[in-house]
Order: C-alpha cells, then structure tokens, then sequence
C-alpha cells in the first residue's frame, strides 16, 4: 500500500501500540490530542463513525477506516470532560449528548449541549456516573431550536402516535403544507440498558441485548455472540454459523415484507399492505416452527445456537419461501405497474448522498443514495464470508429507492436462505466459552434489516460482562429522517417515516 | 392490478378457519368474544396501543392482529388512532420514567369505562429491566390495570385469548 491510499487515521494510529486482548480489531489508547486529529480526520472524511460511547472514567470510538480494518480509540476524560467530536463531525453529536447524559462526561466545545436521553425524569443526574440527585424537571422543558421565517406554524406529534408504533416526539415546523424543519426529540423509551449491560453476566446480558430492539433481536443476538466469542478468540461451530445466517436472514426478510407494505399503506395503497402481511405473517410462522419463537429472540448464544432446527423445520422454511416468491413478485409488478403509488414514493424524503456518506447511514437508507457498504460483505463475517451475493445499489435516494432497495434484499434473502437449508452442515450447535485469565475486550457488526449494529463489550476474567455498549444502526438514520422530510408536505411524513423504519427502542437504550 | 383482484375475488381467504372445538381455535375465540362484547359495547370495542417503553417486539404482535390471517376486525375489535374513541388500552411496557407522564396523560384522555390490559412479560412485570433506574416497571405501578397477558412477546393467538378474559372480566363488573 503506498502513502497515498493509506487512510490518515490509520496513520495516525500507526505509530500508536494497540492494547492488548482486543479483537478482532485493534483498540488504541490516545491522548486528547490525538483525539482531536481522529475527530478532525472524521470531519474531513477520513473514516466513517461506527460508535461513540462512554464508560466510567473513559470515551470510546469505533471507526471504520477503510482500506485499513476498523479500529476503536479510547480516550481517559479529564476534569469530567473530553474534546468534542461533534463539533468537527456532526454525527458524532447526540452520541456525545447521551455520554453526557449517562456518564456526566462533558464534550468541551460541543456545538450542542441540551440533555438528549435525559428528560429530567430519573431523579438522578449522570446515573451511570456520579449518580448525583436531581429534582424531577416538567418533560415538556426541552429547548427546541428556533425557526424564524413569516407564515410558519408548529406541529407537535407525540410521544404517542396514532399507529401501533414505539414513542417519539416530532416537531414540525410547516410552511402551509411544506415542512420547513423537523425536529426530533427521542429518548422516551430509555431503559438503562447500558447500565443493565455493565458488571452483569454473559447469559442476562445476551437477554437484554435481545431486547435492545425486538424487530432486530437476532442481529443484536448475533453481534453480541461475536463480540463475545471474538474476545475469546473462539468461533461457532459451522452447523450454528450457518443456523445464525439462516435466522439473520428470515428476519430481514419479515421485516421487508412488513414495512413494504406498511409504505404502500400510508400512501392509502393497502391491497400491497394485505398481502405483504400475509406473506411476513408465513415467515414469522415458519420461524417458529423451526426455531419455536417467531421473532426467534434468544435464538443466537455466545458459542452458537440456544436450540438446533426443528427436524421438519427446514421443509417449512422453505416450503413457506417457495408459496411467497412467485406471489411477491406479482405484488413487486403491481407496485411497478401502479402511478398513482409511485407519484407518492418517487421524488419523496429525498436524502443527498453527501449526508448518507458523512453520517455513514447503513441498510437501506444508505443503498438507496449510493452508500455501497453492506457489513456482511465489506466487514464480512461468517456465514457470509465468501459467498458472494448482490448487494443492491441506488442512487434516487427517495422513497422508492428505499423500497426497491428491499424489494432486492428480500429476493436475496430468500436465495441465500434456500441455500443454505439445502446444504446444512452436520455436527454440534454450541462451542463451550472457555474461561479466560485476564480481561478481554471484543467488537462485532453485524448487518440487521435496517442496518449494520455494533457490539463492543468487556469481560471480566471470570467471564462476566463488566461493559457492553450496543449501537443500533438507527443513530445514524435518524438524523437524516429530518433532512429526508425538508420541503416535503406534512402528509408524506408517514411515507418518508416507514421508509426508514427507524428503531426507537434501539436508539433510546 | 385486475388480474389480482379477480384472482383474489375467487381465492379461498387466508383468515385463519376455525381449528378442532379442543384446540381452542381463533375462529371460536373471536366469536365467544364478539357475543360478550355486544352485550357490552353493542357491536364494537376500540382498543388504543400504547407502547410505554417497550422493544417493539410486542408492537410487531399487536400489529399482526389486523392483518389477513388474524384479521380481528371480523370480531369488532379496532384499534384507534386517539384515546379518546378507545374503550381499551393496551399498554407495553416496562414503564419507563420518560414515558410516564405521557402514559398518564393517555389514560386521563380516555373516556370511561374503561379497562386497560397491559401486554408481554415487561408491561406485566418488568421483565429483563428489572433494576434500572430508568425505568418504573409493570403497567400497574402507574395506572390501574384489569389484565395481564404475559409472553416475551405473547403471541397474536394469546392476545386475542386475553381480550377474550377481559370482556369476561368487564361483563362480571357490569352484572
């Protein structure tokens, strides 16, 4: 590699002695000064921003520095505080805020420093921190940010929404019918988990990862697995490896379906709707049958699978793809063949390409502006290493650049999933965790519906959890919702919404 | 598109027949409930979800109640977009401090009677949360709940059995 392809952060790091027992990728301890030339790199496009995170007496960062393996930096605060990131690197912004609300770790310089998760609601000030008392503050106190401009009204949604949907408060600010700025306000469903994730052990620690976000429960099963198995240097057995790809896949198929025809529903299209539910409804039910829970929760351990498949399992994996395919693809027809759809989802939450590389958007939020990544090629981890599968690309960055883009995740899903049933690799489904002298750290990504999710996480000799930080791919999505909806109308929020399908759960923590 | 409706026109439906009288069918289920709901509510209940914090995993189940194979709106149960036309909460949980206020304000806004059923092993107890200091736990530490219908998540066929025990519930008040 010559001095011209080498990533800068990568040269930074060079001369840098990476810490030991840390895998599969290398983590380096910094000085504030060094912190500062990374976040500037970041800024300039040097890396993509995998995670920022804190833990007691320290920050992390996860970035991915191609054509280098990723790498995590960590930084010991100092006088309660640390150099922002945020204010060269925007993404990295409400990252730094919930550091600061959970660890009471300042960012110095942060160009925002409203509380983001706290609400002023748990009596506590930096609980994972200082745990200092504070008086329950009215959750309505939140500084949203000013717009000026003549003829604007605001629009207040939520918490609660009118669907079957998770809690979130949406602020619109409109112009007649266009939106003029969306502001987000999330964190309602924050539960503690990284402090549920901190001195727990491994098997109530791979429960409520589980449970970070229950739409992409076995992705975080399965990231927390290989982190785990990665600090061990250990691997699942091959029939697991490929049971896991199976469950990964089925997953992201269900979930697809749902929100395809979810899109269709909000532009008023619920023939689409009905029959996508139909078609995740055969998923969820084949799923169950092979592996006894339709979600498939808990179905991913550290060392392998909790349970093999169903002896008939496979025959209903596939006999209930097989019903599917051909009838998708007449739903995928009539979506093609229908205008009036297409006038809604064509040309709507356009999001640039600029922002989706900088915020390092993955899934389909990414695909559908040109971000060609998908982790289970280019961070590729087994069962997906080496085989070889199209990754759809877009560049319309609409509405219906988003549905195509599942459109063709589903139709590769399924090929993947029949292949593998077809060719089930014998032997044992769980590897022993072997008991380890000394703490070690590991790091996985892995690539749920909606995007790549990161595990990193400590164990303790005795083989606990001592820190686990869990990033949904929603913290880098989210963010873009509100430019996708910049001088849409109000009426294609729902639209632009469903095309993301942004966890908050997985977000709020 | 005409292809497809006509197809769809002379297809047998997907809804879920009613299974052996032992195996406590769907079929059988909503129709025990729509009889005891009519004596109730007349023809209908309107339920409104409200997810006080939970995973969404519970939210996936709730929402697969309306679709074809479930299809709860043949035994006149409907989900609401506002409290305010609800005769039923349905609340997930674990009740976080954030959503506390908001959960309040929901019930407040919903008109007696009313019952509310809170759903999944964290809206029951706490379930995995257990300990947080973010979170307040079971649906009943909050706002009085009439039954509680477990599983991580429960599933479409348990949710219906729960609202089944409700209408139960509510009838032997009414009597």
């Amino acid at each position: 590699m010559t001095a011209m392809d080498a990533n800068p952060i990568a040269v930074i790091l060079e001369r840098l002695e990476a810490v030991a027992f840390h895998a599969p990728w290398r983590r380096f301890d910094v000085d504030a000064q060094t912190w500062t030339a990374i976040a500037k790199s970041l800024g300039d496009g040097g890396a993509d921003l995998l995670s920022l995170w804190g833990d007691a007496g320290a920050v992390y960062m996860a970035l991915r520095t191609p054509p280098a393996d990723p790498c995590v930096i960590s930084l010991a605060v100092t006088e309660g505080g640390f150099p922002s990131v945020g204010r060269f690197h925007p993404p990295a912004i409400r990252l730094e805020r919930t550091v600061a609300d959970l660890y009471g770790h300042r960012p110095a310089d942060a160009p925002d420093q409203r509380a983001w998760l706290d609400h002023g609601q748990w009596a506590l000030r930096a609980p994972l921190g200082a745990r200092t008392p504070a008086p329950r503050r009215d959750p309505v106190d939140y500084g949203f940010l000013a717009v000026h401009g003549h003829g604007l009204h605001q629009i207040p949604v939520g918490p609660v929404h009118a669907g079957i949907i998770e809690p979130g408060h949406f602020r619109f600010t409109a112009n007649g019918e266009t939106v003029a700025r969306l502001e987000e306000r999330l964190g309602y469903v924050h539960k503690g988990i990284d402090g549920l994730l901190t001195d727990v052990d491994l098997a109530k620690a791979a429960r409520v990862v589980a449970r970070v976000s229950g739409d992409s429960t076995v992705a975080l099963n399965f990231a927390f697995a290989c982190a785990v198995e990665a600090a061990h240097g250990i691997s699942a057995p091959p029939r697991a490896t490929v049971l896991r790809g199976v469950m990964a896949e089925l997953e992201r198929i269900a979930n697809h379906l749902g929100d395809i025809g979810a899109v269709c529903n909000d532009a008023a299209f619920a023939l689409i709707h009905a029959h996508c539910g139909i078609f995740r409804e055969r998923v969820l039910a084949a799923s169950d049958r092979a592996f006894g829970h339709r979600l498939m929760m808990d179905g991913i351990v550290p060392g392998g699978v909790a349970h093999d498949i169903a002896a008939d399992g496979g025959t209903a994996i596939v006999a209930a793809l097989d019903d599917i395919v051909p009838r998708f693809e007449e739903i995928v027809a009539l979506y093609d063949d229908t205008p009036s759809l297409q006038d809604r989802t064509c040309a709507t939450g356009f999001v640039a390409p600029d922002l989706v590389n900088r915020w390092a958007a993955g899934g389909h939020v990414g695909r559908a502006s040109g971000r060609n990544f998908d982790s289970r090629r280019d961070l590729a981890y087994p069962p997906y290493r080496g085989l070889g599968f199209a990754v759809p690309l877009y560049t319309a960055g609409d509405v219906d650049a988003r549905v195509r883009v599942r459109i063709d995740e589903i139709r590769a899903s399924i090929r993947m999933v029949k292949d593998w049933l077809a060719a089930l690799p014998d032997g044992p489904v769980l590897a022993p965790i072997p008991q380890a002298s000394e703490a070690r750290e590991g790091i996985a990504v892995t690539e749920a519906f909606r995007g790549d999710v990161l595990v990193w996480l400590r164990l303790t000799a005795n083989g606990k959890v001592a820190r686990c930080h869990v990033r949904d791919a929603s913290w880098f999505q989210w963010p873009l919702l509100e430019a996708a909806i910049e001088n849409n109308i109000v009426a294609d929020f729902p639209l632009c919404n469903k095309s993301f399908n942004c966890s908050y759960s997985g977000h709020d923590l | 598109m005409r292809t497809l409706l006509l197809k769809s026109l002379f297809a047998r439906p997907v809804t879920i027949k009613a299974p052996g009288a032992d195996d406590g069918g769907l079929e059988e289920l909503g129709r025990a409930l729509a009889a005891r709901g009519r004596r109730l509510f007349g023809r209908s209940i309107t339920i409104r979800e409200v997810d006080a914090g939970s995973c969404n995993g519970c939210e996936l189940e709730i929402h697969a109640l309306s679709n074809s194979v479930y299809d709860v709106e043949r035994f006149g149960l409907r989900f609401a977009a506002s409290p305010r036309h609800a005769d039923v909460l349905l609340v997930t949980g674990p009740v976080t401090h954030n959503m506390k206020v908001a959960l309040e304000r929901t019930y407040a806004a919903t008109p007696d009677p009313k019952w509310v059923v809170a759903v999944g092993d964290c809206g029951c107890g706490c379930g995995v949360f257990e300990g947080s200091y973010a979170v307040i736990g079971a649906v009943d530490k909050v706002i009085p709940v009439d039954l509680h219908i477990r599983g991580c998540p429960p599933r479409p066929i348990d949710l219906l059995r729960g609202l089944i025990a409700l209408i139960d519930k509510a009838a032997a008040k009414a009597s």
